[in-house]
């Protein structure tokens, strides 16, 4: 039943990567980009991922779709056909594929409790989070106590970024007509 | 996920590169910055699959022992999409700028109105002298 | 989007139940999965339906410019600001345990200070950028 849910959801995955590579009706690309965003919501799941499926399902489906929609609204949504031969994107990409494939003969077994990821700092979370905070959500304690620096950084990355659009698409979108720059 | 040891990589790997296919090959800037979130996200799925035990459970600690999947690629992970999302709301709206500025987001047109107008300041500081 | 009446009549019945999802998740990101970042990405969300089903003025009346300009800061002091209290107070930077008497409590009301500044700052990027953008789209 497993085995089942994990292919389904794998070959929905790849139909809609393919999908996005041939269409050149652009909502449909964006669309399916959403519907990608979503599988890879629940294959999180599966991971037992839950914070993370959360995240991606709330800011991939959502909020990434509406920002490409909008930008849709004011770009246009043809493709022009692609005039150059595919055969150096190829060339590239089978490159990069093989020396990725090559790369995880080295990894170890999908899954194993005694991979070297699994025994670093990833035991003394799960075992000192209950007694030195007594919150259940180990992701949390992590993100907040733990790794609060890297947190720091991050809220700084999406204020940035917010700054970086003000920037480029105008601070005074309230007034009606309001000027550029 | 029971099947072959690395077969699950190879799968990931498939999404990444159809991604980055998608990212290197199309001329329309909207296109590339869908293709770049696919590499993204399979990019996620990838490491978040390294984190993964056989018969393991969320990582919220609950009644009885069982097993917890590994925290720590969730963290990164969570940090990860945060970024992503800020990165593809810069990149549209530098193709927002990019329109008004060009007339359009097609790579190839693009860099011909680019060389036409460094070919009309060439002729230009070619008469200036 | 004024006549189209079942969407504007369900945007409105949906609205708040949304922004209350969006609190639950917040506070409860202890004890379930959930947190800030997804807190405020669903804040966003309702403030999104609301603009996209009755214009961008009247959204921009509930939520000026000038109060999003301020929660985008805002939240990013109140991250840094716990951690110089933090300093203050004699601990290391974020070091949640000297907040309050017991380490515990001290972890406990970090993590929330926390938290709360990641969704406040993560709600109110969300809705600026999407008014910037719609507000380009307005004015053409």
């Amino acid at each position: 039943m497993d085995f089942l849910v994990d292919f389904a959801l794998l070959g929905l995955l790849t139909i809609t990567a393919l999908a996005i590579v041939k269409l050149r009706n652009l909502f449909a690309v964006v669309m399916f980009s959403s519907i990608y965003s979503l599988l890879s919501a629940a294959l999180f799941v599966v991971l037992d991922a839950v914070d993370v499926a959360f995240t991606e399902a709330a800011v991939g489906a959502g909020i990434s779709t509406i920002l490409m929609l909008s930008t849709l609204a004011l770009v246009g949504s043809e493709e022009r056909k692609p005039r150059h031969s595919r055969f150096l994107p190829l060339l590239a990409v089978g490159i990069t594929g093989t020396i990725l494939i090559y790369g995880t003969q080295d990894m170890p077994p999908f899954g194993q409790p005694d991979n070297p990821a699994q025994l670093h700092v990833a035991p003394r979370y799960l075992e000192e989070t209950p007694e030195a905070f007594g919150i259940p959500n180990v992701v949390t304690a992590v993100l907040a106590s733990y790794r609060g620096y890297d947190t720091m950084g991050e809220v700084t990355v999406i204020f940035t970024a917010a700054i970086g659009v003000l920037l480029l698409l105008g601070v005074g979108f309230g007034r009606r007509g309001g000027d550029d720059e | 996920m029971n099947l072959l040891g690395h077969f699950n990589y190879w799968i990931f790997i498939l999404l990444m590169m159809i991604g980055f296919y998608v990212l290197i090959s199309r001329g329309h800037l909207v296109k590339k910055i869908v293709g770049l979130n696919l590499f993204q996200t399979s990019v996620f799925i990838l490491y978040i699959s390294i984190g993964k035990i056989h018969d393991g459970t969320a990582p919220i600690i609950i009644e009885g022992d069982p097993i917890y999947s590994n925290p720590l690629p969730h963290v990164l992970i969570l940090t990860a999409i945060v970024v992503g999302v800020a990165t593809t709301a810069l990149g549209l709206a530098l193709v927002v700028r990019i329109k008004e500025a060009y007339g359009t987001v097609e790579e190839d047109e693009i860099h011909e109105q680019d060389e036409i107008h460094e070919q009309d300041e060439i002729h230009e500081q070619g008469a200036a002298l | 989007m004024k006549h189209q009446d079942i969407l504007r009549v369900v945007a409105k019945l949906l609205g708040p139940p949304i922004l209350l999802f969006a609190l639950y998740v917040q506070f409860h990101g202890d004890y379930g999965p959930g947190g800030g970042f997804q807190a405020g990405v669903i804040f966003a969300a309702g403030f999104v339906l609301h603009a996209l089903v009755h214009g961008l003025d009247e959204t921009l009346q509930v939520l000026p410019p000038w109060v999003l300009r301020l929660c985008i800061a805002g939240g990013v002091i109140i991250y840094i600001g716990v951690g110089f209290v933090c300093l203050a107070l004699g601990g290391t930077f974020l070091d949640y345990s000297v907040l309050a008497e017991q380490p515990i409590a001290g972890q406990h009301l970090g993590i929330l200070l926390v938290e709360l500044g990641v969704g406040i700052t993560v709600f109110s990027v969300m809705v600026t950028v999407f008014c910037a953008f719609a507000a380009r789209s307005g004015g053409e």
